[in-house]
């Protein structure tokens, strides 16, 4: 099977070098036509192009009457756009909205293809070969002149993208910004539905109809995982999509299927469906700020930095009345503190004696001098924003320190600067920090 | 009750045959061929309709079509307002591993086993298109996409592990199996009533039980979620109890209809409803008149032409809906736009009265000497409604309010009539622009051009008892109320 594997992937046989060059190509247009659809939140339109092809496929083949590749391409082309047209003209003239306007169109335009299908295959006389290709897709039957079409059609796909690059951008990111700037939003959007109703259709024998939109949305919104500019995001879908297609078929050629299984190889449309799958699923936990995994780094991380902060600011509030922030304290000294459920005040106390903030002495714990200029920062922060709140907008002193409390671990510096500055300005407090507004706890309360 | 799906019955397997090209078996090629057949082998016949008779293996098949159209229909009207209509699509999509997993895992063809797998991974669709919408921050659309592509993948590759002998059919799953509910019969107080007849009668009763009991929660949630919020009503609950709701309709249609069918008519009678009525309780009693019709039409229309029957259905709603975007009395396109031609007739007509009443006015009042008569192609003209200002013209001398003779057009004294209202109206609104909002004379006339049309009998006399009814800003007389 590995022979096989790398016999394919190395294009030694002329055949499978153009159904995969087909395929691969397939996979790059349609993911870069389908960055702009996700974005266009038309992502779904596809989906109706290409339920709405059967029914022209089997138009075509009642006017032609033969299995004929671009015949059937043509009607399903015909039909799609009619579709998407059918989907904006609901949109624009009715009262009913875009998703229901998608579903009439994918339920019905189906539901008259299954009509049409069936006459065609009651029909004794009727050659009804392939039809049924077109629904589940079957890469590895296609003929190398229906895959150098599609070649052919996704090189015209991606060249007419690239030329429209800039308009469709604009397009997607405002709408409104491009009609007042003259641009005809109209015709690019119509534009960009063709292009959509192009691949959809071209796509169709590889893939099938239920899973065609797939190669549309799902590199498009894996992609849209790593990077948050717009040309990143195209090439970064192009990669993932002609890597679906390309692997997607090569896998159903090469995979022997279960002995026991129904089936004589693997269908192709699934398989490439699911390799896109498996990078949308890595994109979607492991992509550096928006995958889960960053995600709950980041979480974690910020629920530590709070707990920090709070403990010192516990600390130092303990010892202020003393006078001396490098006075030894005990754990039970602390009372209860905040500690943002992460590992409880021993935890956060051996996580602080790690980070160099506090130092055990033989007595019990005592601030190290970063640890007591990082407390000395903590509190002017809250002090500062209670201050603020109380001069500025006149909440009394014992309201502020759970405003505080909360907006204490985000100020930017720049804000307390200025905070800090007027203060001192208006004559309301001294440099440094300032005394509490309120109470604070002293040693062991609480 | 997948029985149908699972297409196991000798008669199915009969028409079953293997195609190689995908790999997978499209059982019953042609069931409409087979239904056709079978549809008049059944024990009774009721009536028969331009020579076809009707037997009770139709009125069952009927029975059911009828009884899925309308538990999907209702619920519909709910989707459509809710803006979730791809939810059923998405769903009856989805639900194909979890039919094949089932089977899988008992190996056998347990029906409830398999409606558990179908309605959890069902359920699953709804709910993990709405966690990447929230937590990936993945466009709604796009979520649904990327979640029942992905699972009807997982159902295809699946399949490829069930053995030879037993015919597992995604075709069944999309078309629907629909002309062979009679054969699959459960005994029920004496009758032997198709299965999935029984179903979805249960599914039915269900829906529209949900519906009653909590309308009004479900009226609040759709047209107001916040509202409904403040109140106390939850929003997310009424979202996922409609999601259960329409995960549980799916899989429960599905074998007897197919998923296109419940996509259809999820979707097709609650967005004509919404363009016939404006009230809620309304709207779910057309969408399941219109269900209810579509499924007989479908069914009759099927039996005729020889095709599939959820095929035809689907067609069907589809069919009513694009003729009530179309012709619905409010909402519909056609009558919009007949609307507005009725408008611009009205408006037209009028302003060749008015035309033609200023012309009488000058010609008896002494200027007539420099009058010339006016023919019919310059009012055309000066209405600069083309083609309509000639139908306008027409249509004036039909009813008897203008004439012609010897090239010229007059008015009739019951065209005077009417004109001097319009006339009447023009003249106290430039009264009233030049007293109350103080503009200059010859700013007068495009405003009350415009306004003429509107201005009905209350508001004209109104205007004269405040501005008094004499003459206008320039000086012409208003003319007395008709």
């Amino acid at each position: 099977m590995q022979e096989q594997l790398v016999r394919l992937l190395t294009l030694q046989d002329a055949n499978t070098r153009t159904v995969l060059l087909g395929a691969t190509l397939l996979g790059v247009a349609s993911a870069v036509v389908g960055c702009f659809a996700v974005l266009r939140r038309r992502a779904l339109v596809g989906d109706a192009v290409a339920h709405a092809a059967l029914p022209g496929i089997c138009i075509a083949f009642f006017v032609v009457g033969d299995r004929n590749f671009a015949a059937f391409m043509i009607g399903a082309l015909v039909v799609g756009v009619l579709a998407a047209g059918f989907v904006s003209f609901v949109k624009a003239a009715t009262r009913i909205k875009e998703d229901a306007a998608i579903a009439l169109a994918i339920g019905g335009f189906f539901g008259v293809g299954i009509v049409l299908s069936r006459i065609i295959q009651n029909d004794p006389s009727g050659n009804r070969a392939g039809l049924d290709g077109f629904i589940f897709g079957k890469a590895a039957s296609m003929v190398s002149g229906d895959a150098q079409l599609i070649a052919a059609v996704a090189i015209v796909v991606l060249m007419a993208t690239g030329l429209l690059y800039k308009e469709f951008k604009i397009l997607c990111f405002d709408r409104d910004f491009a009609t007042s700037q003259g641009w005809p939003a109209m015709g690019l959007d119509l534009g960009l539905m063709a292009l959509v109703c192009v691949c959809t259709v071209v796509g169709l024998p590889a893939v099938g109809v239920v899973l065609m939109v797939s190669l549309l949305v799902i590199p498009a919104a894996a992609a849209r995982f790593w990077t948050h500019r717009l040309g990143t995001m195209v090439v970064l879908a192009g990669i993932f999509g002609g890597l679906s297609g390309m692997l997607g078929t090569a896998l159903s050629a090469t995979i022997p299927a279960p002995a026991s299984g129904l089936s004589r190889g693997w269908p192709t449309g699934p398989l490439i469906t699911l390799v896109a799958a498996a990078f949308f699923l890595i994109s979607l936990v492991a992509a550096p700020r928006r995958g889960i995994v960053a995600d709950v780094v980041r979480r974690a991380s910020l629920r530590r930095r709070v707990a920090r902060q709070n403990l010192l600011r516990r600390v130092y509030e303990m010892l202020e009345p003393g006078g001396d922030l490098s006075a030894t304290w005990s754990v039970g000294d602390l009372g209860r503190v905040r500690m943002s459920g992460v590992g409880g005040v021993h935890g956060q106390i051996r996580r602080a004696v790690r980070a160099g903030l506090v130092e055990a002495g033989p007595e019990g714990f005592l601030l190290s001098p970063s640890g007591q200029a990082a407390a000395v920062r903590v509190v002017r922060t809250h002090r500062l924003w209670e201050v603020f709140l109380i001069t500025h907008a006149h909440i009394a002193a014992d309201h502020v320190d759970r405003d505080a409390d909360q907006i204490e671990h985000f100020l930017p510096a720049e804000t307390l600067a200025a905070l800090e500055a007027k203060l001192v300005e208006s004559g309301r407090t001294p440099l440094g920090v300032p005394s509490s507004p309120h109470a604070t706890l002293g040693i062991g309360a609480n | 009750m997948l029985m149908a799906m699972l297409c196991g019955s000798p008669v199915v397997a009969a028409g079953g045959g293997l195609d190689g090209a995908s790999g997978l078996i499209v059982a019953g090629e042609a069931p409409g061929t087979v239904a056709a057949e079978l549809g008049g082998v059944g024990p009774r016949v009721w009536f028969s309709v331009s020579g076809y008779q009707v037997r009770d293996d139709d009125l069952w098949t009927v029975g059911t079509a009828v009884l899925c159209s309308v538990a999907c229909g209702i619920l519909g009207c709910f989707l459509v307002l809710r803006r979730m209509s791809l939810l059923g699509d998405a769903i009856s999509h989805a639900i194909l591993p979890g039919l094949v997993l089932a089977f899988i895992v008992t190996h056998s063809r347990e029906p409830l086993a398999m409606l558990a797998g179908a309605l959890v991974v069902g359920i699953a669709t709804a709910y993990l298109s709405t966690a990447l919408n929230r937590w990936g921050r993945v466009p709604e659309d796009a979520a649904m996409g990327v979640v029942f592509t992905t699972l009807f993948a997982v159902g295809v590759v699946l399949m490829t592990w069930i053995p030879r002998d037993v015919d597992l059919d995604p075709g069944c799953v999309l078309y629907g199996l629909i002309e062979f509910t009679p054969f699959d019969t459960v005994r029920i107080a004496g009758l032997d009533i198709p299965r999935a007849f029984a179903w979805l009668a249960v599914v039915l009763v269900v829906n529209a039980a949900l519906i009653w009991v909590f309308f009004k929660e479900l009226k609040i949630v759709c047209f107001d979620p916040y509202l409904a919020t403040t109140m106390g009503i939850s929003a997310t609950l009424v979202h996922y109890g409609l999601m259960t709701s329409v995960a549980t309709t799916a899989v429960a249609s599905f074998e007897s209809v197919g998923s296109i069918l419940v996509v259809a008519m999820l979707v097709a009678p609650g967005a004509t409803a919404h363009l016939l009525t404006d009230r809620l309780s309304r709207m779910v009693w057309i969408a399941a008149a219109v269900s209810a019709l579509s499924a007989v039409a479908g069914y009759a229309l099927a039996v005729w032409v020889n095709t599939s029957v959820a095929g035809m259905i689907a067609t069907v709603a589809l069919g009513v809906f694009v003729l009530t975007t179309l012709f619905s009395p409010r909402y519909g396109f056609v009558s919009k736009q007949a609307r507005h031609v009725a408008m611009a007739m009205r408006i037209t007509q009028e302003d060749i009265l008015g035309m033609l009443y200023r012309w009488h006015e000058r010609s008896e009042g002494g200027t007539a000497g420099g009058v010339r008569p006016l023919g019919a192609g310059d009012i055309v003209t000066a209405t600069r409604a083309g083609l309509l200002g000639r139908v306008a013209l027409w249509w004036l001398a039909r009813r008897g309010l203008v004439r012609e003779g010897g090239g010229a057009i007059t008015a009739t004294p019951e065209g005077i009539k009417r004109a001097s209202r319009i006339v009447r109206g023009h003249r106290l609104w430039e009264l009233f622009l030049a007293k109350h909002l103080a503009l200059p004379s010859d700013h007068l006339h495009a405003g009350a051009h415009r306004a003429e049309h509107f201005l009905s009998d209350t508001i004209q006399d109104q205007l004269a008892r405040e501005d008094g009814a004499e003459a206008d800003p320039h000086g012409r007389p208003i003319p007395p109320r008709t």
